[in-house]
């Protein structure tokens, strides 16, 4: 190397064309200047490890005892690799498949607006932020309470707007005049005729939990032909008398109170008054008990739990396509605007509907770009690492698991065995190269 | 005026006012569609924004959109706190070191090694560059086990040359094989009359070949420079103290709840830099995209 070094700059220089060639060690210096560092560096940090991490892969965990198939072996009988690899093929079967049709929709729908710029930069954004950065976006989009994770906020909205979550979760009765409890709804115990006055008092409710609207509870007149109540919490600073009805004690509006006949069946059912009262005006003749409907003491919504080891991996790969479909978008558009306008024409002139179009004539033309952008995302899922990692809080890593994170966990993630970590980069080295086989060939092909 | 805009003119004139307001309305449910699914694309990662600029007070607790219903909720505290913790700014340099470190040497090693593949004569040459292109197939993962090792032995264990080493390693076979591609297009006769006028391999590579190569040298820079920004693998299993902005937050994630008000804004920060980037050669971007699905 050393000669070479030196003659780099001489080779032709002052040399008229057609002359003496230069000697052996100038022409191939010349190719040692330029392709020696390149070459020492594959050589050192790509083609040196990837044998010998062939090699230790037939060792132990210490490297010091030749263990042939055994780590291979774990690899396929261990359940927490076994669930990387279960994992793994699920994200194969879905993820690809899902990100190029979503990438589809998305470019057959630009191709119908004129003023596309915006959201196709929404959509492509992700792609320039790591699959890391995203993971944490996620991470955050994913959190348990519906006050702070956007994803449940959403669905307590929709849950929120079809069945309303009670005003009153954690009340109590104030006297043993009611009797029951959350699930059943709180029943007054005294039989109700016409006429009557009801009062229904509640205690263990937080201030906080106290209504806005609230105002000071009233008992209401008697209704010689209904009945009348006040649903109110029988608490004030200091305490107060149990079942009575003092001055500031708040009523409690929004309450769902129900009559029931004497067999136990809701007959009637009424919203109670900010100062707590309600009546029910018209009523026939007969004996009822006024009840608390159980909805009033429903549970407010606490959340769909995505972090939680059953839906974690549907939720990564969720993060997943957020982040590629722009990818796929970008790609499939490309290839759209390259497709003849006359030949779309041409077939709807001869009475094509569109969606005959679409997937007689459209889809057969771009089915080289929609298999580019399926081997590319068969590619990078086989080798998803750092959104699992992220998103997947570490207790349920183990139920995230894919199969290069299990290769990381195995061998610097605590467990640190070099042996079954290198048999585990192995198996995912053998997974890569059909797929990329696939690739070139059809890349060969197509030139 | 181009003939095609001539033709779109008359077409306009020819068609009813009715007609263009029922086309236009047939249209208005794709709009409607592209405007939900686009913010619905946004609402994550501005989620992450507002959650940075939340009080540390409430911020492990309230929804970012709180925001938008009392703004004395927001303040820049997150912000002015990571900037001054050590720990996060020594990291964001680092990430700058490794991510131009990372950039330069490979495109500049592999611009060499693409210029002999593409117009050096010696042997073996297109077998060597299978070989080299070949290299692709393998998977980060190969490398990390025995790399850890040597590392330890040379002393580039956790420092910032490992990391540069590594990654530019990792990066050469698709720049070579990209700057190959390109090169092989300059017009022979260009480097021809160059060689007869004297000038020597080097010159005409530094004069001639780097220039014409620019626009794939750019689209390289930006991806090998994103790449190298947002990776987490290769800094994870090399960097311990002398850790790069990704491995810095993945530390914090331990206790997430705890510390959303480390990671919110750092994670925004990290993310901001290939925002600019992105956005600011978005068209190098999507164009190098669309050359290396191809790979």
């Amino acid at each position: 190397m050393s000669e070479s070094v030196s003659t780099a700059e001489a080779p032709l220089r002052g040399l008229p064309p057609g002359d003496a060639e230069p000697g052996i060690w100038q022409r191939y210096g010349v190719v040692a200047v330029f392709l020696g560092p390149a070459l020492l560096l594959l050589g050192v940090w790509v083609v040196y490890p990837t044998i010998r991490t062939i090699i230790r892969s037939f060792f132990d965990r210490s490297g010091d005892e030749f263990v042939g198939l055994d780590n291979y072996q774990t690899l396929f009988s261990d359940d927490t690799l076994l669930t990387a690899i279960k994992n793994n093929v699920l994200w194969l079967l879905i993820v690809p498949a899902l990100v190029t049709a979503i990438g589809l929709v998305f470019a057959v729908l630009l191709e119908r607006v004129r003023f596309s710029v915006a959201f196709k930069v929404a959509v492509f954004m992700p792609m320039a932020i790591s699959l890391f950065a995203a993971g944490v976006i996620w991470r955050l989009m994913y959190e348990k309470d519906p006050d702070q994770g956007t994803v449940n906020a959403a669905v307590a909205v929709v849950k929120d707007a079809v069945t309303p979550s009670g005003v009153l979760s954690a009340a109590q009765p104030s006297t043993d005049a009611l009797q029951g409890g959350p699930k059943g709804g709180l029943v007054l115990e005294r039989p109700l005729e016409k006429g009557a006055v009801a009062q229904l008092g509640l205690t263990g409710i937080r201030s906080s939990d106290v209504p806005a609207d609230a105002e000071q509870a009233v008992v209401p007149e008697a209704l010689a032909g209904g009945i009348t109540g006040v649903v109110w919490r029988d608490f004030k600073p200091g305490g107060g008398i149990a079942g009575e009805v003092e001055a500031e004690e708040l009523g409690l509006p929004g309450v769902t109170v129900e009559l029931r006949d004497e067999n136990g069946r809701s007959v009637l059912e009424t919203q109670t008054e900010a100062d707590g009262t309600f009546a029910f005006e018209e009523v026939e003749a007969g004996s009822y008990r006024a009840a608390i409907g159980p909805d009033t003491f429903s549970e407010p919504y606490a959340g769909i739990s995505w972090l939680g080891a059953s839906l974690i991996t549907p939720a990564i790969m969720l993060s997943y396509i957020w982040v590629w479909a722009g990818f796929a978008m970008v790609v499939i558009a490309a290839g759209l605007a390259a497709i003849p306008r006359d030949l779309l024409e041409a077939a709807r002139t001869d009475g094509a509907t569109e969606l005959q179009v679409f997937r007689r004539v459209t889809i057969p033309l771009l089915a080289p770009v929609l298999t580019v952008v399926f081997i590319t995302m068969l590619i990078y899922v086989l080798k998803v690492f750092d959104i699992v990692i992220s998103v997947a809080p570490g207790s349920v890593q183990d139920d995230a698991n894919v199969i290069a994170l299990a290769m990381w966990r195995t061998s610097f993630g605590g467990v640190n065995d070099f042996g079954l970590g290198s048999a585990i980069a192995v198996f995912l080295f053998l997974l890569v190269i059909p797929i990329l086989a696939i690739n070139v060939r059809r890349f060969r092909r197509e030139v | 005026m181009t003939t095609a805009e001539i033709e779109a003119g008359q077409i306009d004139i020819r068609e009813p006012t009715a007609a263009r307001i029922i086309r236009f309305l047939g249209r208005t449910p794709v709009y409607l569609l592209l405007t939900f699914l686009g913010l619905l694309w946004l609402v994550p990662t501005i989620g992450l924004f507002f959650t940075s600029l939340l009080e540390p007070a409430v911020i492990g607790t309230t929804g970012w959109w709180e925001i938008f219903s009392a703004p004395s909720l927001g303040t820049l505290d997150n912000y002015r706190e990571i900037f001054d913790n050590e720990a996060i700014t020594s990291a964001l340099v680092t990430t700058i070191w490794v991510s131009i470190g990372s950039t330069i040497l490979p495109i500049a090693l592999a611009a060499l090694a693409a210029y002999a593949f593409a117009w050096l004569e010696f042997p073996g040459r297109d077998w060597l560059f299978l070989v080299v292109v070949a290299l692709l197939v393998v998977p980060i993962q190969m490398a990390l086990i025995p790399i850890f090792s040597l590392y330890n032995d040379l002393g580039l264990f956790d420092t910032i040359l490992g990391l540069i080493l590594f990654h530019t390693a990792f990066g050469l076979p698709f720049a070579i094989f990209l700057l190959r591609n390109f090169f092989i297009g300059i017009p022979r006769d260009l480097l021809e009359a160059a060689r007869i006028d004297g000038a020597s391999e080097l010159r005409i590579f530094v004069r001639l070949i780097l220039p014409l190569g620019l626009p794939a040298i750019a689209s390289l820079a930006i991806f090998q420079f994103l790449w190298v920004w947002n990776d987490l693998l290769v800094a994870l299993t090399f960097a311990r103290d002398t850790q790069p902005i990704t491995v810095a937050i993945f530390s914090q994630l331990r206790q997430f709840s705890g510390n959303i008000e480390i990671i919110a804004p750092a994670a925004f920060v990290s993310l901001a830099i290939p925002l600019v980037v992105f956005f600011a050669f978005q068209r190098y971007f999507v164009e190098g995209l669309l050359a290396g699905s191809v790979k």
